[in-house]
């Protein structure tokens, strides 16, 4: 017999008042028969289609490549679409990621804040070498390259931001997705940039001296990557920077 | 009325649209990215296995360049490509794949000394000389002489896309998402930009430019199962064609995939394959090399896709809740190598399968059906990028026909268009956009404005019997039964027929949701019949193309037809009409570089003969012997049999350690 679930989630568009709607917060409650190797993503859609055309949430790649769809499901942020129902209890509670601009329903505004974050930790190569590139390119350690690819994995889901208790009293404060972009760099031997231009960057209590090592990033990050490490990494090297 | 003006406009946020949109700004253009999502959530991000550069630094790619690539690119086409920009693309892949290590894609490096790899189901040891420790590494893939596909892990869409997205930040291009192109912006043959609708607000605002640039990708969610992300609408190819200006190219070569996860239709990359995987049937044995002893699980993708549903009518296949499948088997190369080289399909296959790929024997196969993967077919460009009929619209990437894939992509050929066409296309289309000035009155952009706001006020207060995703839905299911991995004329009709009812259906739907902002059923309603043109513009391309060639497959003709159908089907439409209008543009085999003939992999003598093939191929031969007496390099012969447009900084000779 299939599970019937009862899926609660939270409905609300902020551009309601203004238009005329008046409008809370509220939750909406929907039922759904459970179908074998059901996701969230699978529901999700299967709802709008037969009862809620207007229910707004984001997926693109559905395979857990893109970061689009995070979202907190009975109260972990997680990524909706490789979140399978059968490991879920019959009533799931479904609310937008937190710290992001609520856009409506479960969908949240992630992209402008990436690229302000991209921009603000300058997210890119900074060399003075010009490359040809007629040339054979310039060799790399294999196991750097590898060690680069690692920290390179991130998809800007925002789940670590979510998650981080800095966040929550810092708005300011960069999150952890910031700080693995700057490790990446800081090993990618294609990158001039010291321990100095880096502090430049993020040496302060919105950076990576704002970190209270509360480890949710780590704990929810589906990547699964060392972010932990690596903030204290980042920590020790930015700490022994000339005025810190 | 909202007007926004950029010397340089693109649509679309993947790897194409970013990588022109640096180009347009390294010329010092206001340029301006819009993305129905953020840029790096685009689909271009799925793309796993790699790209293909043919950089010859590794063992099995020794001996590799340009001539190679170009010939695997031509008859994985099945002869349907344009030549000409084959080889503007062979020749900028290397300096493409170069230029993204300066930006620090994290390629996967050669390590020197021995290595263990899996070639032909058996452990083998391959050697890597000293002075190529720290190059980049390439991968085997199918359709391909050398090992050619260059990649970090199975994550290269990403790390490529991230790349060029922060390359992009750093030059301060103006990225705007969920930002959404619904109509081209033109007159007299002229394009100044397009209609945009601010998926958040509601807001219909006018983006006028001096060029505008699409690079939408690929319309895979016209069918019902695909692995394509949920966004690849072709609703970029749908505004071009609905200009009636601008036609479309191609539109039936459509690629299924031979190993997407059943049933969600989430991809495993063909590095599976090009790694030593092999599939297996419900008896678990190997089957490719019964059907194609040279190639084996690594022919072309049409190909395998086709001996695979052959190989389940037979009655091979695997039974399941949701139908029949075949089995991926990657566990033969070990859990060490799956682990660093094939992560991200370990970890697709261990959440939406429930297995993991690296344990040993049947336990760990993978269950697989082809399904919709690619879209040939696009907005038909010249070599430049620019529309053969429409001034000032440009095209790049998967969304255009510029045609170096013709009736077959190769694996690892489409990732990496998407980066060369963007530095070729997107120099070309700066290069306009600084040339050429704009005058436009504010009355047209007016007229183009208030067309579209009244429209979405229509569809909101439409009273309809027609919901919008039974139609949506009727159209992935016509699509999918015929007009998929074995067509004929029978059910070509049918799908056409219906498809053209559904398309008059859908003046009919009515939208429950009324609102103008933040509306998905809003979003659904107009595009669904934007989709609905795609998607007659693929079955009625392939109900008048009376042969097979490449992903196209009559079973009702299955010879492919070189004295009938050597010719590029274009089509477009008129405002008004419920049905394509459908042309062509011949082949001029007299230019091929390569005349057609047998692709070494496929049914053999499955062909009718085009005399001028011969005649061509004697031509070539002749020339060929002549300028290799008088000791001629590669280079001036190849420039002797076809000479090919392309900046001189993408002509210059690719240098290799192989080099003599």
């Amino acid at each position: 017999m299939a599970r019937e679930l009862t899926i609660r989630i939270l409905r609300y568009n902020p551009q309601d008042a203004a238009n005329g709607n008046n409008l809370r917060p509220r939750f909406q409650e929907y039922k759904i028969e459970e179908t074998p190797s059901m996701t969230i993503y699978l529901a999700l859609t299967k709802i709008r289609e037969t009862q809620d055309a207007g229910l707004a949430f984001d997926f693109v790649c559905r395979a857990g490549i893109c970061g689009s769809c995070a979202m907190m499901i009975n109260g972990r942020p997680k990524l909706a679409c490789r979140c399978l129902t059968k490991d879920l209890p019959e009533e799931i509670v479904l609310l937008p990621l937190p710290a992001f601009k609520l856009i409506k329903d479960l969908s949240v505004n992630t992209g402008v804040w990436m690229d302000e974050m991209s921009k603000r930790v300058e997210s890119w190569i900074h060399t003075s070498a010009q490359t040809d590139i007629a040339q054979i390119e310039e060799p790399i350690e294999p196991e750097v390259a590898d060690a680069v690819f690692e920290l390179d994995r991130c998809i800007e889901c925002g789940i670590c931001v979510a998650g981080c208790g800095t966040k929550l009293i810092n708005e300011d404060f960069v999150g952890a997705v910031g700080l693995n972009r700057v490790a990446r760099f800081e090993c990618d031997p294609h990158d001039d940039r010291t321990a100095d231009d880096f502090y430049e960057l993020v040496g302060d209590d919105n950076g990576i001296f704002g970190c209270m090592t509360l480890l949710a990033c780590e704990d929810t990050c589906p990547k699964h990557l060392p972010l932990q490490n690596k903030i204290a990494y980042m920590r020790r090297k930015l700490a022994t920077v000339k005025g810190s | 009325m909202n007007i926004k003006y950029c010397d340089a406009l693109v649509v679309g946020g993947g790897l194409a649209g970013l990588r022109s949109a640096v180009a347009a700004a390294q010329k010092g253009l206001s340029t301006t990215v819009l993305s129905l999502v953020p840029v790096k959530r685009s689909h271009s991000a799925a793309a796993q296995g790699g790209m293909q550069a043919s950089l010859g630094n590794a063992k099995m790619s020794e001996g590799d360049n340009e001539d190679v690539h170009f010939s695997d690119t031509v008859k994985g086409s099945d002869w349907g490509c344009d030549q000409e920009v084959a080889r503007m693309f062979v020749t900028t892949a290397p300096k493409a794949i170069r230029e993204l290590a300066a930006w620090g894609v994290p390629w996967t490096r050669i390590k020197k000394g021995n290595h263990d790899a899996v070639i032909n189901t058996k452990l083998t040891t391959i050697f890597e000389d000293d002075n190529k420790h720290g190059l980049i590494n390439s991968r085997d893939f199918g359709g391909t002489k050398k090992w050619r596909t260059c990649y970090t892990s199975d994550a290269t869409g990403h790390t490529m896309l991230f790349a060029v997205a922060n390359e992009a930040l750093k030059l301060n291009v103006n990225i705007e998402d969920r930002k959404e192109a619904i109509a081209l912006i033109h007159e007299e043959g002229r394009c100044y930009g397009a209609i945009v609708r601010d998926l958040i607000t509601g807001e219909i605002i006018a983006y006028v430019a001096k060029g505008t640039l699409i690079a939408t990708g690929g319309y895979g969610r016209l069918y019902e199962t695909t692995t394509n992300a949920v966004i690849c609408e072709g609703i970029g190819t749908a505004i071009a064609l609905e200009t009636g200006i601008a036609k479309l190219g191609n539109m039936e070569a459509v690629q299924f995939h031979p190993t997407p996860l059943f049933p969600s239709g989430i991809l495993l990359t063909e590095g599976c394959r090009g790694d030593g995987g092999v599939l297996r049937d419900k008896d678990g044995h190997r089957f490719m090399p019964d059907y194609e002893p040279e190639k084996k699980d690594l022919a072309s993708r049409d190909v395998v896709s086709r001996r695979m549903v052959e190989h389940i009518r037979k009655g091979k296949g695997v039974d399941s809740p949701y139908g029949k499948h075949l089995w991926l088997d990657i566990s033969i190369l070990g859990r060490e190598h799956i682990e660093k080289n094939l992560r991200d399909v370990q970890e697709i296959c261990e959440y939406f399968a429930g297995i993991d790929p690296a344990d040993e024997g049947q336990k760990g196969w993978a269950p697989v059906h082809p399904m919709q993967h690619y879209s040939m077919g696009g907005i038909r460009v010249k070599p430049t990028g620019e529309s053969q009929t429409l001034a000032g619209l440009f095209s790049a990437g998967e969304a255009a026909c510029w045609d170096m894939h013709g009736f077959n992509r190769l694996g690892g050929n489409s990732v990496s268009e998407t980066v060369v066409a963007g530095m070729i296309v997107g120099n070309f289309f700066a290069d306009y956009c600084v040339e050429n000035q704009i005058d436009i009155k504010t009355s047209v952009i007016e007229k183009f404005v208030f067309e579209q706001e009244s429209y979405m006020k229509e569809l909101i207060d439409r009273k309809g019997s027609e919901d919008v995703f039974r139609i949506k839905n009727r159209m992935k299911k016509l699509m999918q039964e015929y007009v998929g991995i074995f067509r004929d004329g029978e059910g070509l009709d049918k799908a056409v027929n219906e498809l053209e009812e559904l398309y008059i259906n859908s003046k009919n739907i009515q939208i429950r949701d009324k609102q103008l902002y933040a509306n998905p059923e809003l979003e659904e309603a107009y595009r669904v019949p934007m989709m609905l043109k795609l998607a007659l513009c693929v079955a009625k391309g392939a109900l008048d193309r009376t042969e097979s060639r490449g992903a196209h497959t009559r079973e009702d003709y299955p010879k492919r037809d070189d004295a009938n159908w050597l010719k590029r089907t274009l089509t477009s439409w008129v405002d008004g009409d419920t049905m394509p209008k459908v042309e062509y543009e011949e082949l001029n085999i007299n230019t091929m570089e390569i005349p057609p003939g047998f692709r070494g992999y496929g049914a053999k003598g499955n062909l009718i003969e085009n005399p001028q093939s011969e005649i061509r191929q004697q031509e070539v031969d002749v020339m060929t012997e002549k300028l290799e007496a008088e000791g001629k390099d590669r280079y001036e012969i190849q420039d002797a049999l076809m000479p090919f447009p392309l900046q001189d900084e993408y002509k210059r000779k690719n240098v290799r350690l192989g080099d003599k």
